[in-house]
């Protein structure tokens, strides 16, 4: 059974539904939920891995609750030979995945914090932050 | 008695192996601790560091000749050109220079992926680099193309020459507009979302010695990782000091250098080719200056820390591209390391544009190079201009 990587962004009013629940209830999907995060605006971040032969009609589902769906075909990397510890990026990752440990100044990224929205990848002047599919 | 010490003198205990060498970073708290007179007494050399973006940078290149010759009219190094103004088969590639087809702003903003300073850096890499040049035609030179992969190695002379590096001092950049700009100190967010600093602070070169009292031409210094030299002042040197009218002194800034060194010795880890988004492309060059240990002054001034140290803040969506003397007020280097400073009553999240833990570990090399024996200090023929000439800075007209 083929499985499907899916982010879904959620809205205030939609975060705490239990829209999972839904999906393996009324679609019968197999859910894997490889992230999940909800900010202090209470907008939450999700990532998922479904599998099913309704998950067309379950991601129709979520986009008609208002959740935006994005297929995740990709992850975004740290080149920690091209990194030279700038700090550019850190205020521009909107998720705090990249930061600056203090005191020393290095640039960190926890991947597990990243929200996939290619900022990064577009300032970082040495081009270290790389999309892989 | 107060300390004085020579070049010659600490040279001699250079090559002994018996010179006492710290980084400005260890100077810094060394004194707090010991105080001034014991550490000027103590301490030899003071190494700095500082790697970051420098625009004004590039190499001269001198390529060989091919047979029959060729007086090359026009350069491109992998498809970027380069400056050949000069004789035959020297040309000048800039760290700014971008590739004829590149998309620039048209989409704003632009990506600039690759320029002048990346073709430097695939070079000091060891990379193949594609050179296409055209010529006239003359009766000695008659050649009228050539295209053809060139390394570091099979060149005649590379030569780093930057006539801009190491400003002493750096603004701290805002953005006061509704919308987002692309500076060449990165992303400003709209309404003081965020604030980007380019100065290592208390690692960097020429915050350590604000009036040039040791440094100047003939200077040897770290740099792109093999060693090099500052040969003039740089260009746009008008070194000062930012004086407030409420009476506070907040140091030095202004003045820069002019530095060069032979290409083949450097290292892709410390020249290397940068994109700044919607501005365009540049190098980030990583330079060290050691400072000697004179006197007591020259180790009072090389010792004062972050929290002494003060940048300017400037706003980047007007004041600064419309040429208006204005800031914002100023800012010190251990509240912008800090990640956040106040702005208009406003906390501001801060991002540094160039590495400090690149500049420590420069000043840390730089060190165990004057440590080994391996690198003697350079004398000056001849001091930098500082703040007391008075040189200040011409507008363009028009």
């Amino acid at each position: 059974m083929s499985t499907k990587k899916v982010v879904l962004r959620f809205g205030a009013d939609i975060a705490d539904k239990p829209v999972i629940y839904k999906l393996v209830k009324d679609y019968d999907l197999v859910i894997n939920i490889l992230k999940a995060n909800v900010n202090p605006q209470k907008e939450g971040t999700m990532v998922l891995d479904i599998a099913g032969e309704k998950a067309d009609r379950g991601i129709d589902y979520l986009r008609q609750l208002g959740v935006r769906v994005q297929s995740l075909t990709e992850e975004i990397t740290q080149n920690e030979e091209k990194c030279v510890s700038c700090g550019a990026c850190t205020d521009i990752c909107p998720s705090g995945a990249l930061y600056i440990d203090r005191p020393d100044m290095t640039v960190r990224f926890d991947s597990d914090r990243c929200v996939i929205c290619h900022l990064c990848v577009k300032a970082c002047p040495m081009r270290a932050m790389e999309v892989r599919f | 008695m107060a300390v004085e010490k020579t070049f010659q003198e600490i040279n001699e205990r250079i090559k002994a192996g018996k010179a006492v060498v710290v980084t400005a970073e260890e100077l810094v708290s060394m004194v707090k601790e010991k105080g001034v007179t014991r550490v000027a007494s103590e301490v030899d050399v003071v190494t700095t560091g500082t790697f970051g973006p420098m625009c004004s940078s590039g190499a001269f290149l001198n390529f060989g000749h091919s047979r029959p010759r060729i007086k090359m009219h026009k350069v491109w190094l992998n498809n970027v050109a380069a400056y050949t103004g000069i004789a035959a088969v020297d040309a000048y590639i800039g760290a700014t220079e971008v590739p004829e087809d590149d998309p620039l702003n048209s989409q704003h903003p632009g990506k600039f992926r690759y320029g002048g300073g990346h073709v430097i850096q695939d070079l000091v890499a060891r990379k193949k680099v594609v050179l296409k040049a055209t010529g006239y035609g003359t009766d000695c030179y008659p050649r009228k193309e050539i295209e053809t992969e060139i390394t570091l190695d099979d060149i005649n002379e590379a030569i780093l020459f930057n006539p801009r590096n190491a400003y002493q001092n750096y603004n701290c950049a805002v953005n006061l507009s509704t919308k987002t700009i692309y500076t060449y100190l990165g992303v400003l967010k709209a309404n003081l979302g965020n604030a980007h600093y380019s100065t290592a602070g208390q690692l960097s070169p020429l915050l350590k010695d604000p009036q040039f009292r040791t440094i100047g031409v003939g200077t040897r210094i770290f740099l792109g990782g093999g060693i090099g030299y500052v040969v003039w002042n740089g260009t746009q040197h008008f070194p000062g000091r930012n004086l407030v009218e409420d009476g506070n002194d907040y140091g030095y800034a202004g003045a820069t250098l002019s530095v060069l060194g032979d290409l083949k010795q450097m290292s892709p880890r410390w020249l290397v080719g940068t994109s700044m988004i919607g501005y365009g492309a540049t190098l980030t060059v990583g330079i060290g200056i050691p400072i000697p240990v004179l006197n007591e002054d020259i180790c009072r001034f090389a010792a004062v820390g972050d929290d002494e140290l003060y940048a300017p803040i400037m706003d980047y969506s007007d004041d600064f591209p419309n040429l208006k003397s204005n800031n914002l007020g100023f800012v010190s280097y251990a509240e912008l390391k800090s990640g956040k400073i106040k702005v208009n009553g406003k906390e501001v999240p801060t991002a540094p544009v160039s590495s400090y833990p690149r500049a420590r570990e420069i000043a840390g090399t730089l060190k165990q190079w004057i440590q080994k024996g391996d690198f003697l200090l350079g004398e000056p023929v001849q001091l930098l201009p500082n703040a007391e000439a008075g040189i200040k800075a011409n507008a363009l007209k028009g």
